[in-house]
């Protein structure tokens, strides 16, 4: 690696303010697990390394119960979500995606503010936080705001950072009782070539659809809600969706627009897209008793 | 690799920092570059050589050293990032001439041939009985997933992680 120098910051608007200071030659500096590869391979070099992992408070995981949601920091590691008591307590769908992600020494490093910042395609948190209608939480040396994750992921590797913008947390509304989740991956390398999560509510028989959301990741550059599946699915009795599945993967995975690649042909991933949503279907509904 | 990087300024030019952190329970002081990772730290620095470099993308688990007992890819950790902090390679396992439990289960399991990923795989299984010290074979090969080896098959490797830990649930009951 070409020589830099590490600057460890107290505060979000430090960080910020070294952003502005530096430009195009600083970069933010979490785990490093993404940053640290591409400025190995040459690709990237930043003079400047802005270190977060400095910021207090950033690496916290809470309930929040007056809006019933789940505040991640940016800065926590996919291993504390993971193995959150917090997480498995209020949200067990998330620890069950975290554990599955890359292997044990990434998670110990790498964060979820990481993940989300970097904008890779093949992640699954992203896909999961889509259909949780999970909200980033940005924040600069002057200003705040909040995106959907479909703001927040604007193309591949295009996260809708400002140049000085530091994502801080991800708040994540929790589901109702009576929604049970399913969430389905397929891998041959490092990272998922498919993921799949689905939210089902039911209605209080537990024999009706009252809500569906399917989110497909990995396959477009960034993940989508397959709004044509969900169409098949709700209104439904249990019964006729189960049926209907089949036909609900099928068009999920006509929205999706796969390349073909070391991971496998458009036409397979489709075909993963289709089973996999009918799986995720299924792992949701058996979670209801 | 930067180990040996054309690219590479002279180094009195480069900007350094000072870190203090211990290793196989030895404290050292040094002055490094923030560039260096742990592993080029670890090698060219300390001598220790036990800690391997194979893919250089966190994909092998072949450098797997643990940092305040977790396991980390030694390969693109920042050195920087063990200030304060404890490593422990494996060097740091054999008191003397007497091996760590582990190290023996991986020879009557016979889990391993030609012994390069065997470090890895030793200190993955050190923090993995740690901190589940009666994993199932399924706890096992999820925890052990990213730690790849060339030779075994795997079978000998699940056998040796079983041996240690009846072996380390028999001493510390
Ligand atoms: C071998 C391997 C396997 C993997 N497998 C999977 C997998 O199966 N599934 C999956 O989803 N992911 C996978 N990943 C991705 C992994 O989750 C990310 O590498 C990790 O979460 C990135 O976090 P980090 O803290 O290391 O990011 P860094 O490398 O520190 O940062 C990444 C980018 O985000 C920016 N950034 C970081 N934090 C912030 C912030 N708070 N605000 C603004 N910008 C920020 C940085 O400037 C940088 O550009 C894998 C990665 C590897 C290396």
């Amino acid at each position: 690696m070409q020589p830099f120098e590490i600057h460890d910051v107290p505060s979000v608007q430090d960080a910020s303010n070294l952003l502005s200071e530096y430009g195009d030659n600083a970069r933010l500096y979490a785990g490093g697990t993404e940053l640290l590869l591409v400025m190995k391979s040459g690709i990237l070099h930043y003079d400047h390394l802005i270190n977060i992992k400095t910021v207090p408070g950033l690496n916290a995981i809470q309930y929040g119960e007056a809006d019933h949601e789940l505040k991640i920091g940016a800065l926590t590691t996919h291993r504390q979500l993971e193995r959150s008591e917090v997480v498995q307590r209020w949200l067990p769908l998330l620890a069950q995606v975290e554990r599955e992600i890359a292997n044990v020494r990434v998670r110990n490093v790498g964060t979820i503010g990481g993940n989300m910042c970097f904008a890779e395609p093949h992640s699954d948190p992203a896909t999961l936080f889509l259909a949780l209608g999970a909200q980033f939480k940005l924040a600069s040396a002057t200003m705040e705001r909040t995106l959907s994750v479909d703001e927040f992921l604007v193309d591949a590797y295009e996260p809708a950072l400002q140049p000085d913008e530091l994502l801080t947390e991800i708040r994540v509304p929790l589901p109702g009782a009576s929604t049970h989740g399913g969430y389905q991956r397929f891998q041959f390398h490092e990272r998922p070539t498919v993921s799949v999560a689905v939210l089902l509510t039911l209605d209080d028989a537990h024999e009706g659809i009252k809500e569906v959301i399917v989110t497909v990741g990995c396959v477009n550059s960034k993940p989508f809600r397959a709004t044509e599946a969900e169409a098949l699915l709700g209104g439904k009795s249990v019964e006729e969706a189960q049926i209907a599945s089949d036909k609900a993967g099928k068009a999920a995975a006509e929205m999706a627009d796969p390349s073909d690649d070391l991971n496998g042909s458009s036409a397979y991933k489709k075909q993963l897209v289709a089973i996999l949503v009918q799986r995720a279907f299924l792992q949701a509904y058996t979670r209801f008793d | 690799m930067a180990l040996t990087d054309e690219k590479v300024k002279t180094a009195e030019s480069n900007p350094t920092v000072s870190i203090n952190f211990e290793v196989n329970g030895v404290r050292h002081a040094l002055v490094i570059e923030p560039r260096e990772t742990l592993l080029e730290v670890l090698r060219n620095r300390l001598g220790l050589m036990g800690t391997k470099l194979s893919c250089d993308v966190q994909v092998c688990g072949v450098c797997t050293v643990l940092l305040d007992g977790m396991p980390v890819s030694a390969c693109t950790v920042l050195a920087y990032e063990a200030r304060g902090r404890e490593v422990l390679t494996i060097e740091g396992l054999a008191q003397g001439e007497e091996l760590h439990p582990i190290q023996e289960a991986f020879i009557e399991g016979r889990g391993f041939q030609c012994g390069f990923c065997t470090p890895g795989m030793i200190l993955a299984t050190k923090a993995l009985l740690a901190e589940n010290p009666d994993p199932s074979i399924d706890d096992i090969k999820g925890y052990m997933k990213g730690n790849l080896c060339r030779c075994t098959g795997y079978r000998t490797i699940l056998d040796s992680i079983q041996i240690a830990s009846r072996r380390l649930r028999q001493e510390r009951p």
